[in-house]
């Protein structure tokens, strides 16, 4: 094994309990929702970790436990849980050296907002309506530090000034509605930043944003990692986002890490055939109109059921190439394929190579 | 701001001329298309003819439906004078008409009996809000518990069990039976601590239908607003669930439930009959019922015009304070 520090451990690798030299280090979590119709294995054994000044990309369609995953690490399904179902949550999340989940409520919360923080897919509703952007800011602030409204203003509307609203002056006291799609993340972005948080969640970022603002986001959450030296965490649908942003990429299926490594590996080799999949359905400004995408047949599983086997197995073209039933019967471990790169899938690595190099290369 | 309230008022203003003409219209038109002659309503049953005709003439009834219509609304400003043959009855600004039936101008007894209707509705919103907005959201935050259960219960038997029912039975309890409180009104300026216990079982029988509704409408906003991204973001910065709840949801929640207590404030007016018959309280009410049996239709039209203005002036302040809650609503 190598350079397991920067990349995760591998499944299995004794560890837990431990703490963890990982700035963040995830560990085997769970998080399963019971619902009159069964439970919903949102996520189901997810272990990743991410240093400071890194940039981790989570990837996969929807439903696949992404938001879950973020939302899970910020410890925002234990509070006010009687609005939605309890959740059942197990493993471990270490961040800076100390548990969370095992952590008592208040200092988890202390800990939301100040050294993790997360920025909404839509900030329209992720915006309290009723309150200007300042008074938004101004309490992200003041929570965490004990200052007065005077200075936590100045310091907002210095943070609506770093992200780029012009007129900061006088957009402090503008409401949410008053604001553009793309001003309205970009206060987001500033409130999430007031407390110089080290782990940044970015949630979607850009999915409710037009095309052209959307680049202009990427570019500041760059420029602020850079400034700030935070993790990010960035989840989205979209590999054209991580390609942008990532140093590691996680694609997650079915509550699942299917394939995890850096990013320019997970790019130019990936080696499981749902990664080839979400390659196949980018559309690519370069490519000739006439040529069709390569779309992941059929639809994401239902967390209640989940496939027996590879969860993919019911989408994947190659189900049928591993030898027997082994497919539909067993589970693939995460095991490494090439150096810090991990996947999860019953294809040999000849297999891969062939239909990789063979029937998906030349198709992207 | 100042042109959103111009804009406002006027809009009410336009509102109460409209509803006068469409009550007056009804009162006034619809007799004349029946063929029933609207006169024989001001008089006895065996009245002879020329009495008839006396009452004709000092109501005017024998004159157009425009010309009635504008000397009713002359009335209000300047006053009236109804006569006929020598026999004279002033009545004076403003004047909402004059009920033969009762031989007063209709005015006075609205401004009399309007305070009793308007202290019961206040003292009554009181006691809703209060029990209505505190049994909704310890509904809505301890949901599936046993208190939710217990308050969504009260709320079921507030709604369900009409008002002479409760309102009887709490009479004959605390008041025939403790003798805790007075079974009769007191007006204020003769004793305000009579009047206070006469009005308490009102307000309370009242408050108490009202506020199952309320409680039932704050449980089901208070869910809604508790599942909003907002309220996700606030507790991702960290800020104490408390203060989520009051800071942040409250304000939220407030707004349909202002929304209703203008509307239920306004209606309230004039609309408050089975409680102000249960408890013989000489308000709006209790007079509309009188007037609707024995058909004075004056006093009926004062009445529901003075209702529609409570609606109207209530939906008003309403607007004004959804504005000042919701920045949204300024530029609309």
């Amino acid at each position: 094994m190598t350079d397991l520090g920067k990349t995760g451990a591998a499944v299995g690798e004794p560890t837990a309990g431990r703490p963890s030299d990982s700035f963040l280090d995830v560990r085997d979590l769970v998080i399963h929702f019971p619902t009159d119709d069964g439970v919903v294995k949102s996520v189901d054994g997810l272990s990743f970790r991410l240093e400071k000044g890194q940039t981790l990309g989570i990837v996969g369609e929807s439903g696949s436990g992404k938001s879950v995953t973020s939302l899970g690490i910020m410890g925002l399904h234990t509070v006010g849980q009687y609005g939605r179902q309890k959740a059942r949550i197990s493993g471990e999340i270490w961040l800076d050296g100390k548990e969370l989940l095992s952590a008592d409520p208040q200092s988890v919360r202390k800990l939301r907002g100040r050294e993790m923080s997360m920025i909404f897919q839509d900030p329209l509703s992720a915006l309290h309506p009723y309150f200007t952007i300042g008074k938004q800011i101004v309490e992200a602030y003041r929570i965490h530090h004990d200052v007065d409204k005077k200075t936590a203003r100045k310091r907002a509307i210095e943070m609506l000034d770093r992200v780029g609203i012009p007129q900061p002056n006088q957009r402090v006291d503008s409401y949410p509605h008053e604001f553009s799609g793309g001003m309205r993340q970009r206060a987001m972005i500033a409130m999430s930043l007031v407390n110089n948080p080290e782990l940044l969640i970015a949630d979607e970022p850009t999915t409710a944003l037009d095309v052209t603002v959307q680049a202009q986001i990427l570019d500041l959450i760059r420029d602020l990692q850079k400034e700030f030296g935070s993790a990010v965490i960035i989840i989205t649908h979209d590999l054209g986002v991580v390609a942008e942003l990532a140093d590691q990429i996680l694609v997650m299926y079915g509550g699942r890490c299917v394939e995890r490594g850096p990013a320019e590996e997970v790019f130019y080799e990936p080696q499981h055939p749902y990664t080839w999949g979400l390659l196949g359905s980018m559309p690519r400004i370069d490519r000739d109109r006439t040529e069709r995408l390569l779309p992941v047949k059929g639809s994401p599983p239902s967390l209640i059921n989940i496939p027996d086997g590879c969860a993919f197995h019911p989408r994947c073209p190659y189900a049928d190439v591993p030898k027997g039933n082994v497919t539909r019967t067993e589970r693939p471990e995460l095991l490494e394929v090439g150096s810090a790169h991990y996947s999860a899938c019953h294809l040999s690595k000849d297999d891969r190579e062939r239909i990789w190099n063979e029937e998906i290369k030349p198709k992207l | 701001m100042l042109t959103y309230l111009i804009r406002r008022l006027f809009a009410a203003a336009v509102m109460l001329v409209a509803i006068v003409l469409v009550v007056f219209s009804i009162f006034f038109l619809i007799p004349k298309w029946t063929g029933v002659d609207p006169a024989t309503m001001y008089v006895g049953k065996a009245s002879d003819a020329a009495a008839l005709e006396g009452i004709r003439q000092k109501l005017g009834l024998d004159e157009p439906i425009l010309v009635q219509l504008f000397e009713f609304f002359k009335g209000i400003f300047v006053g009236r004078d109804y006569s006929s043959a020598g026999d004279t009855i002033k009545c004076q600004a403003p004047c909402f008409g004059y009920s033969f039936k009762t031989e007063q101008a209709i005015w006075p007894v609205l401004t009399d009996r309007f305070p009793v209707t308007f202290a019961l509705a206040i003292g009554a919103a009181v006691i809703w809000l209060i029990i209505g907005l505190g049994a909704g959201i310890l509904s809505a935050l301890k949901r599936g518990t046993i208190w939710d259960r217990f308050s969504m219960t009260g709320a079921l038997a507030g709604v369900s069990l009409p008002i002479y029912f409760t309102g009887l039975i709490s009479l004959a309890v605390f008041s025939y039976q403790l003798g805790w409180v007075n079974n009769e009104f007191t007006p204020l300026e003769e004793n305000v601590a009579d009047w206070f216990s006469g009005m308490i079982l009102p307000w309370v029988t009242l408050a108490f239908l009202f506020g199952a509704m309320y409680a039932r409408l704050t449980r089901a906003t208070m869910l809604e607003v508790m599942g909003e991204d907002y309220i996700r973001t606030a507790r991702a910065k960290g800020v104490q669930e408390s203060v989520v709840i009051r800071k942040h949801a409250m304000r939220s929640t407030m707004t349909p439930i202002i929304t209703l207590l203008g509307v239920d404030l306004g209606m309230l007016m004039g609309n408050a009959i089975l409680t102000e018959t249960t408890f013989s309280l000489p308000g709006l009410g209790q007079a509309v019922l009188k007037a609707i049996g024995e058909r004075d239709l004056p006093l009926i039209l004062g009445v529901t015009l003075i209702t529609a203005t409570a609606v109207v002036v209530a939906n008003l302040v309403v607007d004004i304070l959804y504005s000042v809650i919701d920045p949204r609503v300024r530029l609309a």
